[in-house]
């Protein structure tokens, strides 16, 4: 029996249970005594009572069965694969799992007098449109087909027991209904953990990235040391050829880091002046109509995607500003395509309306009275927003600003196309330098094995950069907490 | 101030004012209000920049140059042995780029004879002409020995001359298309064979090594399935979550630390949640590379945080009074919940949700993690094979060499830009229309 159909026949047994119980619990009312729960809410309660139960099994018995199937190919491949290294065997397993999951898709006839050997075999099944890997063993086959017949074995055992579980689930259910029972609080207790359990999503999600990255960092510190990656100052990794063995890398965090920040700094020297004076403009001298034009306008500029942003940096403003740069010094341009400059400039472009949103909230949060009282005392406009109202929402701004730079330390898609990839330490910002992000993309993207530095290095980056803005964030809505509060 | 200084003058004694420095603190109220003005601007004209730099590059993507040519389907060709009856895998090895160069030498008026001349017809049409005449013999064989127009795709250097946008006064040595291939590019189109036509294989093509055969069907549907699936599990999920922290919660340890976590996951770079998709769903889990499904998981715990606090904020705008006049008539919490605050908080959701799917739609970086930089040349059928998304598309084609892709490019993202457009129009427009002020 699939695991879809049992799935079904689990809904359609609750939704008959549904059904009768809330017929039940009408003919219940007779008007003698008044119910406890609507009529429904039996329905929902037996509903609830076959169906969930049922599908914890079915959830439970399919993750046991697959583990006891794995232990079971395991235990039947031939003892010289035993012998050999544990990644062979792995791969012996894997490869059986696969030779049997091909084999369901013969025909019945075909797989009632499969040939003995896999070059036979492998015609049988590329005909129906299964490719193998060619180093499938002979003595796999029948380990395969045994591990099929347990396996369906396992599924209908599996597939009779939820079923049974259901229709017992759905009686109970049912017998349970009376006049008074309290069906309303049974249903909404349950919804109540669901709630529950849908909020602790947040936090599952973020133990997963701290423990999903931690292991494979400390997967990766035990074949570089701690120090030589956050202290050394050469980048170059070196993609081991297949089977070469390990060949050591240099994975220095330095230059990274000096690029991620070089870059953040380029975009916030953009961003905040521009993105603050925008903010102030709006939210102190625009008349409603500019309003209404611009606000939407700098929005849209907030949706375009971050690589809509690094394209148009590769593709038209890197060969302006390097073309530019060549007519200016007569040939020979000093800014290269890929440079820090242009990659600050379009993140801080990209940057603008973050800043200006996060401080237009702020700077209107400002009371009137500290307004009308600056310009009562005969403060100009541009005076009473220098000297009062800035001030007064600046731990605010500094919240926003940190926001923004943890974002620009973050941005990956501007870097990755316009930053360039070569990992260089240098001031001069016409230059390329590359940033933590691009290095996580180039060591993630193509062929990836577990168990090489090459791949581990990402994670470590990555939880380096988690931690960055980590910090950062829980520093600037601390901020911004906590100047809230002044007012309110 | 020359209104005062006129009076002054009228006056018969000149009051001396104090200098309170008015003259310069006005230029400078001026001053700072241009800076406002420019830094507005800035933003503005960068956004009209980029805006018109991307249409004015991709627009051509649309149309593509076709050849218009009378095909002839020669059995002697397609079937030289008459087996086809027999074994049918002959239709579909058959030389079908011989029958488009016969049709357009027969065109063209060039002697069949003249192989030095043909030679030169090589990078005409596109290589896309084989599989373009298999399908058609696959759909009809009753076409074998007879004559059919076939609108044949031009190679994509041919279509790039077509359209003008390569210089052909640059020495021939250094440009892609020969003088020949131009000659006959103007006899074609001057007897109205070679035109520019509608580009529908930019929306249905999958992925392809040439750019005229190339195009975004296969991230459509992929980014269709991603949408789906974050659909489908962020917003039951971010819905429940949000009422729970808004209705029921109590102060304390578990509410404080959630909200913590929501605020910071909302300012978590995405990348991050690529490298969670990689070593959980992949890795641990063994969920399948490149499959629209991870992709989808992926962006849905990205989007969470999004629509958490939209939904929160549409739930904490109910007033009051609606809550005591549902428990007041007898109502549970739940049902006060669900049947009243609920959908009254509906748009506000809705909104928040649309904003969501909109950026998990134009996000690319956590994709390139999980493996959806791949070559994938059939649609998916379910979301679990091999898919790319629309972003992810334009990335691949951004690493591209041929000028040709950079068209392709800038196509896809005007196409992406319209999906975001309207989805953000359309949030716009449901908060207008059923923003309510109580």
């Amino acid at each position: 029996m699939s695991l879809m159909l049992v799935f079904a026949l689990v809904f359609v047994i609750g939704a008959v249970a549904f059904f009768i119980g809330r017929q039940r619990a009408a003919a219940h009312d007779n008007g003698k005594v008044k119910p406890h729960s609507r009529a429904h809410y039996h329905g929902w309660w037996a509903f609830l009572l076959a169906t969930l139960p049922a599908l914890l099994l079915l959830a439970i018995w399919s993750i046991g069965s697959s583990v006891y199937l794995n232990s079971h190919i395991n235990g039947q491949l031939p003892a010289q694969t035993a012998e050999s290294a544990i990644a062979s065997r792995t791969l012996a397993a894997s490869l059986t799992k696969s030779l049997a999951n091909g084999l369901r898709k013969l025909e019945p006839e075909a797989a009632n007098n499969l040939p003995a050997t896999f070059t036979e075999l492998q015609p049988m099944l590329a005909a129906r449109g299964v490719a193998l890997a060619p180093d499938t063993q002979d003595y796999m086959i029948p380990i395969a087909v045994d591990a099929n017949r347990t396996q369906d074995t396992m599924q209908l055992i599996g597939g009779v027991l939820v079923l049974a579980l259901a229709v017992a689930g759905a009686v109970f259910g049912l017998s349970k209904i009376k006049v008074r029972a309290r069906a309303r609080n049974n249903v909404e207790r349950l919804i109540l953990w669901g709630l529950l359990g849908a909020s602790t999503i947040a936090i599952l999600t973020t133990v997963g990235i701290v423990l999903s990255m931690l292991f494979q960092s400390i997967n990766f510190f035990e074949r570089v040391p701690f120090f030589s990656f956050f202290f050394g100052t050469v980048w170059d990794p070196r993609f081991a050829a297949a089977g070469a063995g390990e060949s050591a890398g240099q994975f220095g965090l330095i230059p990274l880091l000096a690029g991620t920040l070089y870059i953040a700094l380029v975009a916030m020297l953009v961003a905040v002046p521009v993105g603050l004076m925008s903010a102030v403009y709006m939210a102190e001298y625009a008349s409603p109509k500019v309003r209404a034009v611009v606000k939407p306008a700098l929005e849209l500029l907030a949706g375009i995607p971050t690589i809509v942003y690094g394209i148009f940096a590769l593709v038209t403003l890197g060969p302006f500003l390097r073309d530019l740069s060549a007519a200016l010094a007569g040939g020979t341009s000093f800014i290269q395509a890929q440079s820090i400059l242009t990659a600050g400039l379009v993140m801080g472009v990209m940057l603008i309306p973050v800043v200006s949103s996060l401080s237009d909230d702020i700077i209107t949060a400002v009371p009137r009275a500290m307004r009308d009282g600056s310009l009562g005392l005969g403060a100009t406009r541009s005076e009473t927003i220098r000297k009062v109202i800035l001030p007064a929402a600046l731990p605010g701004i500094v919240g926003a600003i940190l926001l923004t730079a943890s974002r620009a330390i973050g941005e990956t898609m501007i870097v990755v196309l316009a930053a360039g990839v070569a990992a260089n330490l240098t001031l001069n910002p016409f230059e390329a330098m590359t940033t933590i992000t691009v290095k996580i993309v180039n060591q993630l993207t193509g062929d990836l094995e577990f168990n090489s530095p090459q791949t581990l290095v990402a994670f470590a980056l990555g939880i380096t950069l988690f931690f960055l803005t980590l910090i950062m964030n829980i520093f600037a809505l601390y901020i911004v907490r906590k100047y809230r509060e002044q007012y309110e | 101030m020359t209104d005062i200084s006129m009076d002054t003058v009228a006056g018969a004694v000149p009051r001396p004012r104090r200098d309170i420095g008015l003259k310069r603190r006005y230029a400078a109220e001026r001053r700072f209000r241009i800076y406002g003005m420019l830094a507005i601007s800035v933003g503005l004209i960068f956004l009209a920049i980029m805006l018109f730099s991307i249409v004015s590059k991709g627009y051509t993507a649309f149309w593509q140059t076709t050849v218009s040519l009378p095909i002839n389907f020669d059995e002697k060709i397609l079937d030289p042995d008459n087996k086809r009856a027999t074994d049918p895998s002959v239709l579909i090895s058959a030389n079908y780029p011989k029958l488009a160069e016969n049709a357009l030498v027969a065109k063209l008026g060039i002697n069949p004879d003249d192989k030095v001349t043909i030679r030169k017809l090589k990078g005409f049409l596109s290589d896309g002409a084989r599989t373009q005449l298999r399908d058609v013999v696959a759909a009809d064989p009753s076409v074998i020995g007879t004559t059919r127009n076939v609108d044949i795709l031009a190679a994509a250097n041919l279509d790039s001359a077509f359209k003008g946008q390569i210089d052909l006064n640059v020495d021939e040595a250094r440009r892609k298309v020969s003088d020949q291939q131009v000659i006959w590019m103007k006899q074609l189109t001057t007897d109205g064979s070679m035109a520019e036509r509608f580009n529908t294989g930019l929306f249905t093509f999958g992925a392809s090594s040439r750019p005229e055969t190339s195009g975004m069907g296969v991230a459509i549907i992929g980014s269709f399935y991603m949408m789906v699936i974050v659909l489908l599990l962020a917003l039951p999920i971010g819905v429940a979550a949000s009422i729970y922290l808004e209705e029921f919660a109590k102060k304390g340890r578990l509410t404080d630390l959630i909200e913590v976590n929501i605020n910071n996951l909302a300012a978590v770079p995405s990348i991050v949640f690529g490298l969670l998709g990689l070593s959980v769903f992949i890795n641990f889990l063994g969920l399948p590379r490149s499959a629209a499904f991870v992709g989808g998981l992926v962006l849905t715990l990205m989007t969470l945080p999004t629509i958490i606090i939209a939904t929160r904020a549409a739930l904490a705008a109910v007033p009051p009074s609606i809550r005591s006049a549902a428990l007041g008539l007898g109502a549970s919490k739940m049902q006060m919940v669900f049947q009243h605050i609920l959908p009254l908080a509906a748009p506000g959701i809705l909104t928040g949700t649309i904003i969501g799917l909109a950026r998990a739609l134009g996000e690319t970086a956590p994709l390139l993690l999980i493996g959806m930089v791949a070559f994938v040349a059939n649609y998916p059928t379910t979301p679990f094979e091999p898919a790319t998304a629309l972003p992810v598309q334009i990335y691949m084609w951004a690493n591209e060499a041929e000028r040709a892709f950079v068209e392709r490019m800038s196509g896809a993202i005007i196409i992406l830009l319209i999906f975001l457009m309207a989805m953000n129009i359309t949030a716009i427009v449901l908060r207008r229309r059923f923003e309510r002020r109580w």
